[in-house]
Order: structure tokens, then C-alpha cells, then sequence
């Protein structure tokens, strides 16, 4: 098996898809496993709606606006490929829609300015 | 038993699920590049997408395995993202949780967005369900998608690192969660959250050990439940 990047240590890569695969099916287990029937707070039940689309703009953003693939300049076909992405999931609310158009512009924009 | 009608279940939740193959197929086939790409092998691919089994926390984690962030920040950051599954598994409990033990076991392993969204809509829509027809049509949903997401990840796997970098695969990443995040906008208040991730994330780049992504993701969560509550107290929840 090659390694094409950069390989990371094999220690921490598998302390994390342990630490994952335990943490994850906590995650899941934790409700329907052991709290049974018994109610939520609403409070904790309205943060956790929230922590998908609270967590993944903020990975994101550093990603778009300092592409690495530039070293770190930031650069008009990335760009312009993510807000047509983002523009069209929400639109569509069509993930796949959106990685296609997405993908496309992306494409497009390097191959008129690349 | 009712094994017959139950049975039925299970493959009306296979048909139902037959869009997401759609979804899951291609980020099953990104992960398997991507995760090759970063100079995982096959064993630990592999290993990484049956154990963990949750795509966005998946590629949470090895975007911050690339940025060299500390092990304990990782595991913290890709688990947020994967948090909204305690909200499905205590949103499923009232309908599963009777079911023997070892079934809660599998299931809790298999709430995912798809199966979670499916099964919701199914319990609601037919509320005189038995326990055993609840449980088949659960696992029905997963019984198409995990293995066309496992057997995606193994074709990404094998062929990842044959892939030429005029494809410019480095953005792949980002276009795939911003693509997951488009659909989740779905109130003023997600659209908030997100905005001050977004915000949040910028201001917080300078913080040392990729604790920045903790802080916004924390940040945009207590702004999306603030808005809630206020858009609430204007009766103008939607």
C-alpha cells in the first residue's frame, strides 16, 4: 500500500478512528440505549439542532478564503466554486446538485484563468 | 410473530432509501479518494469508514489529521459535528426503545441522517405501527445505503491515489461541506448559526491548536438556539 501524501503518524491516526468509533456510537447509544423513555430538556434538544450547520461553516471558511492549493492566497475560481456550491444545496436542497455545480465551476473558472 | 409484515417493512424502507444512494455513493467514493489522497492505506480506510460509519465527522477528522492539530482537539471537533446524532437518538427513543437490547445496539450504530429522516417521516405518517414492523423498516433504511456507502469507500480507496492533480481534488473537501450546508439552511435561525460560524471562524483563526473551530462551532450553536427562542416568543417560527 503507497502513501502519497503526507503519511501521518500511525499511533495518532488510529487513537483517532478508535477514539471516533467509540465516541460516535456514544453519541448514538446514549439516548435510545440508556435514557429510555425519559424526556430531553428542551434547551439541550434546541443547541444540538443547531451543531451541524454551527461546526462545518467555521471548517469550511479558512478552506475557501486561504485555499492551501494556493498557499494560502486567496483565489477567484475557488471562491466563485463554493458560493455557486453553497447557492445551489440551498436552493436545491439537493447535496449532489450542489457538488456538481459546484465542481463545475470550479472546472470552468481554472481551465478560462488557470 | 409478525416476521411477515415486518418483513415487508423492512423492504419498503430499502425502496424508500433508494435516493440516498445517490448521496451516499458519491461521499462514500470522496472519502475512500480523499482519505488515500492523505496517505491513509486501505486498512485504515476501511477501518475509519465501517467503525466510525458518519461521512461529515469522517471528513472532519482528516481535514484536521492534514492540518497536523492535536489528537484530543480532533477527536472534540469531528464529534461536535457529529453531535445531531444524540438529537435523532433521543428523537428515535420514544419510537425504538422498547426494542430488546441488542437491536438498540445495531440501531444506534446505524442512525445516520438518512435512515433517522426516513424512519421519522414513516413512524409519523403511521403511527399504529407495531415494534418489530418500527424496527425492520429501520434497518431496511441502512439495508441499501451502508453497503453501497462501505463498497464506495473501498472503489475511492483503490483508485484515490491514481488520481492527477489538474482534478484539483484539494477543493473537493470544501465543496462537499458546503454542499451538506445549503440543505441544512433551512429556518432563519440555521441561517444565523451559520453566519456566525462563518464570521466566528475568521475572527478565531489566530488560536492556537485549531481550538478556533471549537470556539465558533460553539458560538454559532448558541446563536441559532437564541434565535429560535426569540423568532418563538414573535410567534414567527417556521
Amino acid at each position: 500500500m503507497t502513501n502519497s501524501g503526507t503519511p501521518f503518524d500511525p499511533v495518532t491516526l488510529w487513537i483517532v478512528i478508535v477514539g471516533m468509533a467509540v465516541g460516535s456510537f456514544a453519541l448514538r447509544f446514549v439516548f435510545i440505549g440508556l435514557v429510555g423513555s425519559r424526556r430531553m430538556p428542551d434547551w439541550m434538544l434546541r443547541h444540538l439542532r443547531y451543531t451541524a450547520v454551527a461546526m462545518l461553516p467555521a471548517l469550511v471558511t479558512p478552506l475557501v478564503i486561504w485555499p492551501s492549493a494556493t498557499d494560502g492566497q486567496p483565489d477567484l475560481p475557488r471562491m466563485s466554486a463554493a458560493a455557486v456550491t453553497l447557492a445551489v444545496g440551498f436552493w436545491t436542497k439537493n447535496v449532489l446538485a450542489g457538488i456538481i455545480a459546484g465542481a463545475g465551476t470550479l472546472y470552468l473558472l481554472l481551465w478560462l484563468f488557470g | 410473530m409478525p416476521s411477515a409484515t415486518a418483513k415487508s417493512y423492512f423492504w419498503k424502507a430499502v425502496r424508500d432509501s433508494f435516493p440516498f444512494v445517490f448521496v451516499a455513493g458519491p461521499f462514500g467514493l470522496l472519502f475512500g479518494v480523499l482519505a488515500a489522497e492523505a496517505g491513509l492505506n486501505l486498512v485504515e480506510i476501511m477501518s475509519f469508514t465501517v467503525t466510525v460509519f458518519a461521512g461529515s465527522a469522517q471528513f472532519t477528522a482528516l481535514q484536521l489529521l492534514r492540518e497536523e492539530a492535536p489528537t484530543l482537539i480532533i477527536l472534540a471537533s469531528a464529534l461536535a459535528v457529529n453531535l445531531r446524532v444524540a438529537m435523532y437518538s433521543a428523537s428515535l427513543t420514544p419510537y425504538l426503545g422498547a426494542a430488546p437490547f441488542w437491536q438498540r445496539v445495531l440501531a444506534a450504530y446505524l442512525t445516520v441522517d438518512q435512515s433517522y429522516s426516513l424512519s421519522i417521516v414513516q413512524y409519523e405518517k403511521e403511527p399504529q405501527m407495531s415494534l418489530p414492523q418500527r424496527m425492520a423498516y429501520f434497518f431496511g433504511a441502512n439495508g441499501l445505503i451502508a453497503p453501497v456507502w462501505y463498497s464506495a469507500t473501498l472503489v475511492g480507496a483503490l483508485v484515490g491515489a491514481q488520481i492527477p492533480e489538474s482534478w484539483a481534488l484539494d477543493f473537493a473537501m470544501p465543496i462537499a461541506f458546503l454542499a451538506m450546508i445549503g440543505p441544512m439552511l433551512r429556518t432563519l435561525a440555521h441561517v444565523v448559526a451559520a453566519l456566525v460560524s462563518i464570521v466566528a471562524a475568521i475572527l478565531a483563526v489566530g488560536i492556537p491548536y485549531n481550538l478556533g473551530l471549537l470556539v465558533a462551532g460553539v458560538a454559532a450553536m448558541m446563536a441559532g438556539a437564541q434565535m429560535e427562542l426569540w423568532l418563538k416568543r414573535r410567534g414567527r417560527f417556521a
